[in-house]
């Protein structure tokens, strides 16, 4: 059965990127007649001189009447070889906060430029957030082609002018692939108006596109969720550790170490309800029994002996803030990493990334909201974690106002 | 579970991500509770719960909302799972609150006790403390339920407010609330209505009979099929007419339509579901049909 694939959309209605949407959509036959006759209608009653496809996904009352796009939206479509989760992020209000919450579970961000106006400040904003997020790959659809008369010129100005630019973001994987969305050229099949382009079209390369290597399968990290003990006559001594794994592949028999006691042991057997397993890999959810009767607990971590976390309260993090209050020094904050909650200080906000120009700014003292920056804090116990880059799972936290509930940042652990 | 090159079927990656979810929430708050209804989507999650937590039982008890004007087949297969799983089953009764004088009935025709569940929900959850709620809801079902988060937050009197949600990143969920507040929990939210029958024919799950295709005497109203039954009956001009059908949701009676079908096993069902072009509220649901917004609005009173 055909695996699965999170893509995370950004940009404007003037990219086409709704246009672009309801063609994979469409196409894909994941289009439903009554939400098409739906956005017909309300195009109509509200006047517009074509069918905004952006009303499929602008659900809410608020984002219909002001027509905007308030919040992500996912729209689901498969084909035979795989099913695609895509988180569409809009392009104006709360953007920020609102990339980075689609491209923190992404595979593969998609991003519009015009082919009239080329690489424009929007898209590297894109590029940025896509690259501070570590999503592993990276398509540039050059759309409107047909409006340029499909001139491989244009297109390969604006490919070399982005790919420059990437150089600088540790981007890994970036395609380029000229489209036009109104026409469907280039979208699901390759198009006749473009003999020179070699590629694919953009759905057989979301089909396509290897993403098995993309998760950290080496260092093993299991975060325990919850204790497994039945309670039950027949099962009176079963005690297993659920969770879902972070990283690595573990084995039944493997020497394992639980963090931050440092007590090791070996996996005893691998369960779930549909039986054993012999290895458990990222994002599996399972539940580990341990030989030996340790104290393990949520929020402890299991690794290998000889490759750990960093165990630690001192932590580095790129953060985007996403409220209204802005960050300062000293501020107290909750902390949520991997299945540990503890409370964390600032004390320090080093910089902020001014993210059109990739400047760091050090005078700052706080961060405000739809910024990104680097801070450091203290935690009141350890943390189990790894950086960012290397694992997307122990490396993020969500910083948490402990008074309101409210989350009010994300941070990648540096 | 097969495993070639470590990778996953879209649908084991799915139940791990909804796994996942239910033990954060066991572990995180009091006092849990799961809706049940019946339905195929609630019947997904509760197998889903049982693998979470196996091999010991749900830590936590089912919760109906019965509005008195459900499917008989529906509530039979209920009562059943409940018991199969030694599961406690809490029911939010309508009826009973409309016997009390609680709550009244808009009894024009027409007229569906859909509103009148949102208000027993609501006195349900705060009558045993519940501070988390499972549904079964999709974000492929809505438009309004494409913008919810998993976690979706409720203020004390129910309410959801889509323009203040709380982003929700990685698999890091945000459980954090007040004494009266509480969270609403989807943990199939990125299922496809396929998605769903295809786990029911890989699970083997057992469903209610009216999913597969039955006779049944229907009449057509407003561009849905609805069955003649006690509380559903054709007015004047409205033909009976035998017909060959199977229910894509099953909610309130009165406001839930058939479709034509002749698909009788869970594989032909999935083949017709992969061919239609309706959506599956858009087909079967007049409650989503009052306007454009109807789900957000009822939502934001403390609907699911």
């Amino acid at each position: 059965m055909a695996e699965l694939l999170r893509v995370a959309t950004a940009g404007s209605v003037d990219d086409g990127k709704s246009t672009l949407i309801g063609r994979l959509l469409y196409d894909t036959k994941s289009l439903f007649t009554d939400q098409l006759a739906a956005v017909e209608r309300t195009s109509r009653e509200r006047g517009d001189g074509y069918v905004d496809l952006a009303l499929l996904t602008d659900g809410l009352r608020a984002e219909r009447e002001q027509g905007i796009t308030i919040d992500v939206a996912y729209r689901y479509f498969a084909t035979p070889r795989r099913s695609f989760i895509l988180a569409d992020t809009p392009g104006h209000v709360q953007y920020t906060r609102n990339m980075v919450t689609g491209a923190s579970t992404a595979d593969l961000a998609l991003l519009l430029v015009d082919a009239r106006k080329g690489v424009v400040e929007q898209t590297r904003r894109h590029a940025f957030l896509a690259s501070l997020l570590r999503v592993p790959h990276l398509v540039l659809c050059v759309n409107k082609m047909d409006l340029v008369d499909f001139d491989p010129e244009v297109f390969e100005k604006i490919k070399d002018e982005f790919r420059h630019f990437a150089a600088k973001l540790e981007i890994v994987d970036v395609t380029a692939i000229p489209v036009s969305a109104l026409t469907g050229d280039n979208v699901v099949s390759r198009s006749p108006s473009t003999p020179w382009y070699d590629g694919s079209s953009l759905l057989h390369h979301l089909e396509e596109l290897h993403i098995a290597s993309d998760r950290n399968l080496i260092d093993v990290r299991f975060p325990v969720q919850w204790v497994v003990r039945p309670r039950s006559e027949e099962l009176h001594d079963y005690r297993g550790y659920a969770g879902q794994v972070a990283g690595g592949v573990l084995k039944p028999g493997d020497d394992v170490i639980v963090l931050p006691s440092g007590l090791t042991t070996r996996v005893a057997g691998i369960d779930t309800y549909d039986g054993p397993v012999e290895e458990a890999f990222p994002p599996m959810s399972v539940t580990v029994r341990l030989e030996d009767d340790l104290d393990v607990s949520r929020g402890d971590m299991i690794a290998r002996p000889n490759n750990q976390p960093t165990v630690g309260q001192d932590l580095n993090l790129m953060v985007s803030w996403m409220v209204d209050a802005p960050l300062r020094r000293r501020a107290r904050v909750g902390i949520k990493h991997t299945t540990r909650s503890v409370r964390a200080m600032v004390t320090d906000i080093c910089y902020r990334v001014d993210i059109d120009t990739l400047h760091r700014d050090e005078s700052v003292e706080t961060l405000a909201l739809n910024d990104i920056g680097r801070i450091a804090l203290r935690t009141t116990s350890p943390l189990c974690y790894d950086p960012y880059r290397r694992n997307r799972n122990t490396g993020s936290v969500l910083l948490i106002d402990e008074a309101t509930g409210t989350t009010l940042g994300a941070g990648m652990i540096l | 579970m097969p495993v070639a090159g470590y990778e996953l079927t879209h649908l084991q990656m799915l139940e791990a991500e909804a796994v996942h979810i239910f033990r954060e929430v066991a572990a995180e708050f009091e006092r849990p509770a799961l809706l049940f209804s019946g339905g195929k989507d609630s019947i997904v999650m509760l197998r889903v719960a049982e693998k979470a937590f196996w091999p010991a039982k749900l830590p936590f008890p089912l919760l109906h909302i019965d509005t008195g004007h459900n499917f008989d087949e529906v509530l039979a297969f209920r009562d059943y799972r409940a018991t199969e799983l030694g599961a406690r089953l809490v029911v939010g009764s309508v009826q009973a609150a409309i016997d009390a004088g609680q709550l009244t009935e808009d009894t024009r025709p027409g007229a569906s006790r859909n509103q009148l569940q949102t208000p027993v929900l609501l006195d349900s959850i705060a009558d045993h403390r519940f501070d988390a709620v499972f549904g079964g809801a999709r974000r492929d079902e809505e438009k309004a339920r494409a913008k919810e988060r998993v976690y979706s937050f409720r203020d004390e009197f129910g309410q959801w407010d889509p323009k203040n949600q709380r982003p929700e990143l990685w698999s890091l969920y945000n459980g954090r609330h007040r004494p009266g507040e509480h969270i609403r929990v989807f943990p199939l939210s990125n299922w496809t209505e396929l998605d769903i029958w295809r786990y029911i024919a890989q699970e083997r799950l057992e469903i209610p009979s009216i999913y597969y295709a039955h006779s049944r005497e229907t009449f057509e109203r407003d561009g849905m099929l609805l069955a003649v039954t006690p509380l559903t009956q054709p007015r004047a001009g409205e033909a009976v007419v035998p017909r060959q059908v199977r229910y894509r949701t099953v909610g309130d009676i009165t406001c839930t339509g058939a479709v034509e079908s002749t698909a009788a096993t869970v594989e032909e069902v999935i083949g017709e579901v992969a061919a239609t072009r309706i959506t599956e509220r858009g087909a079967t649901r007049a409650d989503d049909r009052v306007s454009e917004a109807a789900m957000e609005d009822r939502k934001r009173e403390g609907y699911f």
